[in-house]
């Protein structure tokens, strides 16, 4: 008797998710994301969960997250890319010199509104093109993508420096400093406006999911639970978006602006900095890779590929063209990254992106991506980049000292792996 | 049923391939008709996967023609198969164990929206609806095949046949993994689809099996073709004999 009533407690809230149709390895990423989040904030006496410090932590992510999305993608279709740090620093070299030399040469000066889309447009090239061709490496000539990207690790880094000539270039165009975090934000209203958009959109979306199935007559879940997952979405989205303008901007910056205008500033004005258009990039980038992953062909023959490449190939499924694909979108993904980070710092350096790739592939991992292939989540890879974040950011300010952030990053990886493996024997879950 | 007035539905002629000199098949010629299966036996390594690769498209001959229809045609990849009516039920089977069954059904020829985004509800729909007619009690829906028993995967694997309306269906062990239940099924189906005028080649391992659901059984050794027989001409112990001495039984040897 107590045997039976001790089995249906458990049993009992595992039918509550179940009935939500939540993933419980989200659930456990999230769970971690909290537990970092909670404790960084009792050592720091509450400066960890300060609108000012959640908002840095969001735009250093930015860079890592949208390459980690693409690195989704890579894993997946069971190949590894250890050049994407090199390859953001190639992207980022080629947009600095187009805008400060390129295209001046050309007769657009400094300054002209045609620069900023034309060099982002040159980045955005370099990255698909140089992606491609090692995809088409690994691909059509089957080289192991391990080797063919750890040559890329040292032939696109020097590329770069050559480029350059080694130079730190900047600053760079006005524009083109908006994507890199604080310096171009959306505003309080703006936000705002975005926020009310993505509930509706995500209202939507569940509802139309619902839809979708009973007209096919498949079974549903509850009422109830949809509406418990539009509230989830509805709140994590406000509450997001409400931090971000609650981080206001510094009265001294506001007083210089008005004097710019020639106006004095009004007593008491006040405002909030509101989403960066990074962070905005990044959405971006995670709606359309979530979309390519789930509703397109392409998205099914990566998965497909990664699950068994034998059966791709005999179903007719181009696998080494798939290959080239899959590295042209990293190397496009590269490429953002490298206008996120170097529009951060309002110079192109030597340096930018070193290690990145170490930190992409973390986060991917962290994120649940199989590195057995055919598994892996869009969303998953992202949360994973921000509890890497957190992490780094936190032990900073507790006052971790340099090497021992670095050995325990290491050892979280290793860690997150190891849960990971846990978790799938004891669900059997692919 | 079966119709031998008409040209044969597949003629394989004089078909070699070899893998850095082991010839894997050695002028190897069968022919199929229409409504009508044909067995093929062999010990392990006797070139029966590989004869028939070569007309799923997973391999070239190096010699010899493929005839379907009385029509010499080329067969270069699987989708030149595809494009012939020709579908594949592979010894390992080929199914991609991370996604469910209806994606595994449709791999390769997803049915899209309007917006050209895959459309999984439909897809879905059509599954329930042809699996309810090969194997009602299946389920599992929305799990990765992964978790399906070995005899639900082989009905996902001949669904795909079946939906796509194969004229000419490749069997290849399609009860090796399977337990005597899921094997009746199967067994049952090839009878189904026989008499829907299909063409079945069917590898299999079982001599007793082979002479219960075929017409006649092509039987190789060391890639070269034994010989074509009549399964009611012969018996078990010569089908057996042929396997292991590769000789023809001496009331058929010409
Ligand atoms: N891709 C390949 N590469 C090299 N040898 C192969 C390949 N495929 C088959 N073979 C060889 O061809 C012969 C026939 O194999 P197979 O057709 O699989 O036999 P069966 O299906 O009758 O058991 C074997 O000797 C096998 O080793
Ligand atoms: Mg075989």
């Amino acid at each position: 008797m107590t045997d039976a009533n001790a089995a249906a407690a458990p049993s009992r809230s595992r039918n509550f998710i179940k009935t939500l149709e939540i993933d419980t390895r989200l659930l456990g990423m999230v769970g971690a994301f909290v537990v970092v989040c909670i404790v960084f904030n009792v050592m720091t006496d509450g400066r960890f969960l300060t609108p000012r410090n959640i908002f840095n932590l969001t735009i250093q992510t930015v860079s890592v997250a949208i390459m980690a999305t693409g690195m989704v993608f890579v894993i997946v279709t069971r190949h590894i890319d250890l050049s994407v740090g090199s390859l953001l620093a190639t992207c980022s070299a080629m947009m600095a010199m187009t805008q400060t030399s390129f295209l001046p040469a050309m007769g657009l000066d400094f300054g002209n509104p045609l620069i900023a889309p034309v060099a982002i447009l040159v980045g955005l090239l370099t990255g698909a093109v140089i992606g491609g061709f090692q995809g088409w490496l690994v691909g059509y000539l089957s080289i192991p993508a391990f080797i063919v990207t750890l040559g890329g690790l040292l032939v696109w880094r020097n590329v770069a420096w050559y480029l350059t000539n080694g130079q730190t270039i900047g600053p760079l165009d006005e524009t083109y400093q908006l994507f890199g975090g604080i310096g171009g934000t959306l505003g309080t209203t703006g936000s705002w406006i975005l926020a009310v958009i993505g509930v509706v959109v995500t209202c939507i979306a569940v509802w139309s999911a619902r839809r979708a199935r009973i007209r096919h007559e498949f079974p549903v879940k509850p009422v109830w639970a949809e509406i418990a997952l539009m509230a989830v979405g509805a709140v994590l989205i406000l509450g997001f978006v409400a931090v971000l303008n609650a981080y206001e901007v510094p009265s001294r910056v506001l007083d210089r602006q008005f004097e710019a205008a020639g106006q004095s500033m009004p007593e008491g004005y006040s405002e909030g900095y509101g989403v960066p258009y990074s962070v905005l990039l990044l959405i971006a980038v995670a709606v359309v890779m979530t979309v390519v992953a789930r509703k397109t062909r392409l998205g099914r023959y990566i998965f497909a590929t990664g699950g068994n490449p034998d059966a791709a190939e005999l179903s007719g499924i181009n696998t080494r063209l798939l290959t080239v694909k899959v590295f042209a979108i990293m190397g496009v993904l590269c490429a953002l990254a490298g206008l996120v980070a170097s529009a951060r710092l309002s110079f192109h350096s030597n340096d930018i992106g070193t290690l990145d790739e170490l930190r992409v592939i973390a986060a991917a991992v962290i994120g649940g991506t199989a590195l057995a292939g055919g598994v892996g989540t869009i969303y998953g890879a992202i949360l994973g980049a921000l509890i890497m974040q957190s992490l780094q950011s936190g032990m900073a300010m507790v006052g971790v000292d340099a090497p021992f952030q670095n050995i325990i990053v290491g050892g979280v990886l290793v860690l997150a792996v190891l849960v990971d493996i846990i978790y799938r024997r004891k669900t059997g879950a692919t | 049923m079966t119709d031998r007035s008409d040209t044969p539905l597949v003629e394989m002629r004089d078909i070699s391939i070899s893998f850095g000199g082991i010839k894997a098949v050695d002028h190897v010629s069968v022919d199929l008709y229409p409504g009508e299966v044909v067995g093929l036996l062999g010990h392990n390594g006797a070139g029966k996967s590989t004869l028939i690769k070569c007309l799923s498209g997973a391999y070239r001959q190096d010699s010899g023609d493929i005839l379907i229809n009385g029509k010499k045609v080329e067969i270069a990849n699987p989708r030149d198969a595809r494009d012939h009516n020709i579908e594949t039920i592979y010894q390992t089977l080929a199914l991609a164990d991370n996604l469910d069954a209806a994606s595994n059904l449709f791999l390769g020829r997803e049915l899209v929206t309007a917006l050209g985004f895959v459309d999984d509800s439909a897809m879905e729909a059509e599954t329930r609806r042809i699996m309810g007619r090969l194997n009602p009690n299946f389920r599992k829906f929305a799990a990765p095949v992964k978790a399906l028993s070995g005899g639900q995967r082989q009905s996902v694997a001949i669904a795909r046949a079946v939906y796509f309306q194969a004229r000419i269906l490749i069997m290849d062990e399609p009860t090796a993994a399977l337990g005597p239940q899921e094997t009746q099924m199967v067994a049952e189906l090839i009878q189904e689809l026989k008499k829907d005028g299909l063409g079945i080649f069917l590898i299999d391992h079982d001599v007793h099996q082979v002479k219960r659901l075929c017409d006649r059984a092509a039987v190789m050794k060391n890639g070269e073709l034994v010989g074509l027989v009549k399964v009611d001409d012969v018996t078990t112990d010569d089908l057996l004999g042929m396997i292991i001495a590769g000789k023809k039984p001496q009331h058929l040897a010409a």
